[in-house]
């Protein structure tokens, strides 16, 4: 031991540093906890009838919403016991000496061991070891009147008794085919999610820029959050790129080559269709973004000899410049909290970095500290946390994506040079992060949770940029 | 009369008499003698008569030639000969000579060369290949296309990382430039020529199209204060959409930072 004293001067501020490295380490994860999430046992529910066919869909997206939600915990299926209950009514209290057999079940063994305790039919089965889940989420399916049928219920375990436990009860329709039953995992995982203090991002959508149809060519595509349903917006033949979403999710704003030099572009989504827009006579406009009411469009536009940021309205009337610099400005980001606040990208003070100013182009602030590159600014929908690129560590070039509490500075680091990792964007949940990363060889398109874990790849035809997560 | 015609008798068979002694003593000698021989040839004497006739020399110099190019054939024929001639649309020539011909494709020439002694002839061949790519500038006034013109004459200026100021090297380039576009330009009174900015990858996309605008403006900018028209070029940013190179070292990266001249519409 007496050896390494020679060390201490040097390895206890690196402890230190360490340490205070991970307390504000700490600080960010409160978006994302480990400790203090609520266990929920979620078995497989059944179907009778001709609603057996689609049950491995529902049981596959029910247990994929709830536990890639990052609010829950999942217990394990292999914890619980062989009986689960389906519907209220099955519940039974488990008489004190020898049960009897339990209500002539399908299970015949769970007759033949003559449990201790209800055997899965009380809530203790559930709530003690080995399960030990604060939930149970139940149900089945049947079809009635060629109309799927889920009945689902969510029990919270702590209230004791079947009676009082009961936090959700309810029916829900659609057709008789995987859709169908997708579509009710779906709603009833939205459902429980909610009631845990979760969202669900059923129903959201990702815009992204993929080249698939034509190496030469980018188009703006849009798909679901867990990669299904991806479908072409644009058919330019052109450089389309760039998308952002309104925050009612009924809008896309884009730059496009589609006229010439890069312009704004905004589209309707539903139909498709394109909306005017006055770009302002310069050699580049990009980078739309809107305003937190949907009402504006920020951009960069080099009118002025420089990329600088502006301000219009949602047809690109009422322009007004908001920054002021002989430098390149792009990718405005207004907070989505107060709504009084941009984030964008600035070479002001030499390399690309992040920094912060008020919406009338006041208090310009550095957020970044100038280390390395930074790029792609993405508000958490709490109005603290800033996801962003950044090169710091590495060479030029080498993005990784990085998560800023901008009161504090505290930073979180979430991937690790696996790939280059660029243009985070948040989901409308807080918890997830869709990027795009080059890990795979090609630039993918990849969802995560805000802590770094469940990455998942979402797109693989063609390459794919510029991923943005909206309703 | 009787005697005068026995004198002429008697004269005529003396004579005839002397013909044939002396007839007799030439044969014992030598038969009768031939006609002179021809002059002898101006060089050489001929020492057997009914010899043919020798070609000595026949070449062509140089043997292989460009399209276009000619060549020299020589030729020397000795002997006794009637005709000394060449084909190949040459004709009869004097027996020693040359003659520049200009083949369009390899071609072998036949002189042949008769005379008393017989006929002989020689071969000599003259191997023509395809001149170097295009036939030679002949006709210096016509044009090259405009998109050839820029591409041929203007070259690309080349920046620092994230940079957008004009190198040394840059200047020099664009120098040049400017006098093959002013020229270009002249030429093509209606054309006009975009000016591309590009960057390498490692900037951000969204960034670097800001950064390929500058570049573009900076190069344009300079060509105008030489004079170039500043109404005849446009400036488009390409950021790093359009690389030229795609691997991911320096060299590849300097290839990319560049500005680029394009035909404009």
């Amino acid at each position: 031991m007496k050896k390494f004293f020679w060390l201490l001067p040097i390895a206890l501020p690196l402890l230190l540093v360490l340490a205070r490295q991970d307390s504000s380490a700490q600080d960010i994860k409160g978006i994302i906890t480990e400790t203090g999430r609520v266990a929920i046992a979620l078995p497989d529910l059944r179907g009778s009838g001709a609603a057996q066919n689609w049950m491995q869909a529902f049981n596959d997206t029910l247990w994929g919403d709830i536990s890639s939600s990052g609010v829950v915990k999942m217990v394990p299926k292999t914890m619980y016991p062989t009986t689960v209950p389906q519907q209220p009514s099955d519940f039974r209290e488990p008489p004190p000496p020898t049960p009897e057999p339990t209500r002539g079940r399908r299970h015949k063994q769970t007759e033949l061991v003559t449990p201790p305790t209800g055997g899965g039919l009380w809530i203790s089965d559930w709530s003690g070891p080995p399960v030990n889940a604060n939930y149970l989420a139940f149900g089945y399916t049947a079809v009635q009147n060629d109309v799927l049928v889920l009945s689902g219920w969510l029990y919270d375990l702590s209230r004791g008794t079947p009676a009082n436990a009961q936090v959700l009860g309810k029916r829900y329709l659609a057709s008789v085919d995987e859709a169908g039953a997708r579509r009710v995992a779906h709603e009833f995982a939205a459902d429980i999610l909610m009631l845990l203090g979760g969202k669900s991002l059923y129903g959201t959508r990702i815009v992204f820029v993929s080249n698939r149809t034509a190496a030469h060519n980018k188009e703006i595509w849009m798909m679901d959050p867990d990669g299904s349903n991806q479908r072409q917006i644009t058919h330019y033949n052109s450089l389309s790129i760039e998308p952002a979403i309104s925050p009612d999710g009924s809008k896309i704003a884009f730059a496009s080559y589609a006229k010439g030099n890069p312009g704004i572009f905004i589209f309707s989504v539903d139909p498709v269709r394109q909306l005017p827009f006055y770009n302002q006579r310069a050699s580049v406009n990009e980078t739309p973004e809107f305003t937190p009411d949907g009402k504006q469009i920020l951009y960069s536009s080099s009118a002025s000899g420089w990329a600088q940021i502006y301000i219009a309205n949602l047809d690109g009337s009422g322009l007004k410049r908001l920054s002021s610099s002989a430098a390149i400005e792009v990718e405005p980001k207004v907070n989505p909290k107060t709504g009084t606040e941009i984030a964008f990208v600035s070479g002001r003070s030499g390399p690309q970095q992040i920094y912060r100013m008020n919406i009338d182009g006041g208090d310009v602030e550095r957020l970044t500290n100038g280390e390395g590159e930074a790029s792609n600014p993405s508000w958490n929908p709490d109005g603290v946390h800033l996801a962003f690129s950044w090169t710091r560590g590495f060479a030029a070039g080498n993005w990784n994506i990085f998560v800023m509490d901008v009161a504090s500075r505290n930073l979180v680091q979430l991937t690790h040079s696996e790939g280059r990792n660029e243009n985070p964007s948040w989901a409308p949940d807080g918890v997830h992060i869709v990027f795009q990363s080059t890990r795979s060889g090609t630039p993918q398109i990849y969802s995560m949770l805000a802590d770094g874990t469940q990455v998942k790849q979402l797109t693989t035809q063609g390459s794919n940029w510029s991923p943005v997560w909206g309703k | 009369m009787s005697s005068k015609r026995k004198l002429r008798k008697l004269i005529l068979m003396s004579l005839a008499l002397a013909l044939v002694i002396f007839a007799a003593g030439c044969k014992k000698k030598a038969p009768a003698p031939p006609p002179p021989p021809p002059p002898p040839p101006p060089t050489q004497p001929q020492q057997t008569t009914p010899a043919a006739p020798r070609i000595t020399q026949f070449t062509a110099d140089p043997e292989s030639i460009q399209r276009g190019q000619s060549s020299t054939l020589r030729w020397e024929v000795s002997g006794e000969t009637n005709s000394v001639s060449i084909d190949q649309g040459i004709g009869a020539v004097q027996a020693a000579g040359n003659r520049r011909v200009f083949p369009t494709d390899s071609t072998t020439y036949t002189l042949t060369a008769s005379g008393p002694g017989g006929s002989v002839t020689a071969r000599a061949t003259i191997n023509v290949s395809a001149p170097p790519p295009p036939p030679p500038p002949a006709q210096p006034t016509v044009k090259q296309p405009f998109p050839e013109a820029l591409s041929s004459q203007v070259q690309d200026a080349y920046f620092d990382y994230d940079k957008s100021d004009i190198r040394a090297d840059a200047r020099d380039t664009l120098t040049k430039d400017a006098a093959a576009l002013k020229s270009i330009l002249a030429d093509y009174p209606n054309a006009r020529v975009v000016v591309e900015g590009h960057c390498d990858e490692r900037g951000s996309a969204e960034y670097n199209l800001g950064l390929g605008d500058r570049r573009a403006t900076s190069a344009k900018e300079f060509l105008v204060q030489l004079g170039v028209p500043a109404d005849r070029l446009t400036t488009i940013s390409y950021g790093k959409e359009r690389p030229v190179c795609t691997e991911h070292d320096e060299s590849c990266w300097q290839k990319n930072r560049r500005a680029h001249f394009a035909p404009g519409q």
